[in-house]
């Protein structure tokens, strides 16, 4: 077991005052301003928002596809300035290469950075496997079901081995009940696999889910409202009536943010 | 996705192209028509007969392979620069700058409208041919590729970077790819147009090929001849595109296979 | 809401496709001005379920009926609408003119067209949007324009799948309150068909179960939760519980 609190971890996520403001010909817009964040190592940590506000732009900013324009945010020691490896991301969309089988897409990160075929193999067949997908290495994603195409963005990003997760709105298009069965499904691939995970979601009920710390946002520009640490135990049960006060919380919090 | 053999559909397709030529052996019996035009059986005639006894210089499949290989030169030459344009345009805009505004003026003129100027230059050797052929498919495949290129998702790109592909890696396994289908689609059109392309140069200066078969028998007033030569460039037409659409069917097959 | 008279009645509804049983003798009634929500599990038909019951196009019953009114459906005669997942907006219609539309197809005088049409704007704010396009609205907003341009037709049934699906969480209890304060206000008769059983409890007055193909009946559970309800209360999630162990899959 590992000692939370008592040994200092450097975070290994970390944003410090970043600002990011978008400047066309026309107009200025301020999407994020302001945002100081520590993720500590294998942290489940949930960004909640309401619809609109800059909650991809955060996680663009975690993964170098967007900078700041001001302030810094340092993954495991080093200073983002670009997309990389090291940080692996699950698309609301599931951005699954159509033209790649499920194996082709788990593997694609490996084989990109020269991963002899037989260990990126082995990989792949260990992640899908663990996220339920025996038996359809060989289908295209359009051959899936949405639930099953999530599963494989969930797969390909474990299986470039990242040091931090990023999820945005992963369950965002599947219906509710399909919803359900993922977030329990991510939790115990998790547990299994623990990971560094930064997960966004404006849904409230999924937040209490999966998070061991929600940071509720305002509406853009986006700045950190406050912070809920949720320490029930796992797997948590949706009408729980501790899970049930930590919702309201999170509700009421949000209704002023409005 | 195995198309199961259809009984229904076939006996109807079957029974058309025997109405058609029953209508065919009709008017050229029965009417006027038969003063001008050759009936089915003369032409199924000289057609069998011209696999052996030489029209000009070769017999009918000497022909019909000098035609194609004219076809595939042109077609594949032009196919590898319409695709590296393509997809230049489409991703790069430097390369869109430049050639997109001579690509559009130059798009609209047809291949038979290039056989003076291509004589002129090259000749009437197998070059002009070759050029004219693939002047045909150049546009489409470029189009194609272009259209392709612009509409990749730039989720996908942003995806692969994350993942640690290199740019040169993102080129050929996201960007290519992603545009296959569409290039595949433009390829189907290109190659008839060089089929046209090829008849059309043949007919103004050739000693040899389709084109020359029917422009001979014009000359010779022989239609049985010219019809011989139309029927042969049909089934031909027909083969390559059931052959495109079963390489496609190979290499997009993710694309297809919507359940 | 809801009288003792009965609005819609379905009696042994089943459909066949081929040897295929899609849908298994399917009965239940609809009280006037009853806000019933039907859920099943993912993938339980119930788009068969819903095009039976519009009897769109090729979809005739196998066998069994559906009276409205105690007379078999006549979409000319009943005034039924629906509202889907996709906006149906005309895009080429501002929304005044969109909302207006029902009202002018069945040539009802201007004069009344224009105070139905101000009223609908009205409950659902989008008054200042009246002259504005469909692209140039939030996906909620079109919501709105779908609901507002329902119930301007002031129909006896109002058949809804899923319209809200695909929106943020947020926005879709926003949505759901403005829909339960048209249905009060108007007294409509709906049908509401979702996925979702948090929306389904937070929204009926009863609650029809299904099951899995063939589709049939799996319980029917009357929902008397006071309002205005709240998706953290305790007896709200006990109910939800109830239902969720009805249909739970995953």
């Amino acid at each position: 077991m590992e000692h939370h609190g008592e040994l200092k971890h450097d975070p290994i996520i970390s944003m410090r005052n970043v600002c990011k403001t978008y400047i066309s010909e026309h107009k200025t817009n301020e999407v994020v301003r302001d945002v100081s964040l520590d993720v500590a190592e294998n942290e489940f940590v949930v960004l909640f928002g309401p619809g609109q506000c800059g909650k991809t732009t955060m996680i663009n900013l975690i993964a170098g596809l967007q900078l700041p324009t001001s302030g810094e945010v340092v993954v495991d020691g080093k200073k983002v300035t670009a997309p990389g490896p090291d940080r692996g991301v699950v698309y609301q969309t599931t951005a699954l290469f159509p033209f790649c089988t499920v194996m082709g897409n788990v593997e694609f990160g490996p084989k990109s950075r020269g991963i002899d075929k037989k260990t990126r193999r082995e990989r792949a067949e260990y992640f899908i496997k663990l996220v339920g997908l025996e038996g359809f290495e060989k289908s295209f994603p359009n051959q899936l079901s949405g639930g099953m195409r999530q599963r494989v963005g969930i797969a390909r990003a474990y299986a470039n081995d990242p040091k931090v997760m990023l999820m945005d709105e992963p369950f965002g298009h599947l219906d509710a009940q399909t919803r359900y069965m993922m977030e329990a499904e991510l939790e115990k691939i998790w547990q299994k696999e623990k990971r560094t995970v930064v997960f966004v979601t404006n849904n409230s009920e999924e937040a209490v889910y999966l998070a061991d710390r929600i940071i509720i946002l305002t509406n853009t520009p986006t700045h950190i409202k406050e912070e809920i640490k949720v320490d029930l135990p796992r797997p948590r049960q949706y009408s729980d009536p501790a899970f049930l006060e930590i919702r309201r919380k999170i509700e009421e919090i949000c209704d002023d943010t409005l | 996705m195995k198309r199961k053999f259809d009984l229904e559909k076939t006996v109807y397709a079957v029974a058309a192209i025997a109405f058609f030529f029953l209508l065919w052996w009709f008017l050229t019996t029965f009417t006027p028509v038969k003063e001008t035009t050759p009936g089915p059986i003369e032409v199924l005639q000289l057609l069998v007969s011209s696999f052996y006894t030489p029209i000009g210089n070769k017999v009918i499949i000497g022909h019909l392979l000098v035609s194609l290989r004219r076809v595939l030169v042109g077609f594949s030459v032009a196919t590898i620069i319409g695709i590296v344009l393509g997809i230049a345009m489409g991703t790069s805009r430097w390369a869109e700058a430049i050639f997109k505004p001579i690509f559009e003026l130059l798009r609209p003129i047809p291949p038979i409208a290039w056989i003076s100027l291509v004589i002129l230059f090259f000749g009437i050797g197998e070059t002009s041919k070759y050029i004219l052929c693939g002047i045909g498919a150049f546009t489409n495949v470029t189009l194609n590729a272009y259209t392709g290129a612009q509409n990749v998702d730039p989720e996908l790109i942003g995806c692969a970077r994350m993942l640690g592909t290199s740019e040169r890696d993102i080129f050929f396994r996201v960007i290519l790819p992603s545009c296959t289908p569409q290039i595949f689609a433009g390829m189907q059109v290109a190659l008839s147009t060089s089929w046209m392309a090829v008849l059309a140069a043949e007919m103004v200066g050739a000693q040899e090929g389709c084109g020359w078969m029917i422009q001979r028998g014009s000359d010779t007033l022989n239609i049985t001849l010219v019809m011989v030569g139309m029927i042969v460039i049909g089934l031909v037409g027909m083969l390559l595109a059931t052959l495109m659409r079963t390489i496609e069917r190979r290499l997009c097959s993710w694309n297809i296979m919507e359940n | 809401m809801s009288s003792n008279e009965v609005k819609v009645k379905v009696s042994h509804m089943t459909k066949k496709f081929g040897d295929l049983l899609v849908l298994n003798d399917i009965s239940f009634e609809v009280k006037k001005g009853e806000f019933l929500c039907v859920v099943g599990p993912t993938g339980c038909g119930k788009t068969t379920f819903l095009n039976c019951l519009t009897k769109l196009g090729v979809y005739q019953l196998t066998s069994g009926e559906i009276l409205i009114n105690n007379e078999p459906v006549d979409l000319q005669k009943h005034n039924v609408a629906y509202i889907f997942q996709e906006y149906s907006a005309f895009p080429w219609q501002t929304v005044e003119e969109n909302v207006a539309y029902g009202l002018k197809i069945k040539k009802r005088p201007a004069a009344e067209i224009k105070a139905r049409v101000d009223e609908m704007l009205e409950m659902v704010g989008l008054t200042e949007y009246r002259n504005y396009y469909p692209n140039q609205l939030s996906a909620s907003m079109l919501q709105r324009v779908s609901i507002a341009r329902a119930f301007a037709v002031q129909p006896e049934l109002l058949l809804m799948d899923e319209p809200y699906g695909q929106l943020d969480n947020s926005l879709r209890y926003k949505l759901e309150d403005d829909l339960l304060r048209l249905w009060q206000h108007t007294g409509t008769t709906v049908i509401f068909i979702t996925h979702n059983i948090e929306e389904a409890v937070y929204l009926s007055e009863r609650i029809l179960v299904l099951t899995n193909k063939p589709t049939g009946i799996k319980q029917e559970i009357v929902n008397d939760l006071p309002r205005p309800r709240d998706v953290t209360d305790i007896a709200f999630n006990q109910l939800r519980d109830k239902v969720t162990d009805l249909i739970k899959w995953w």
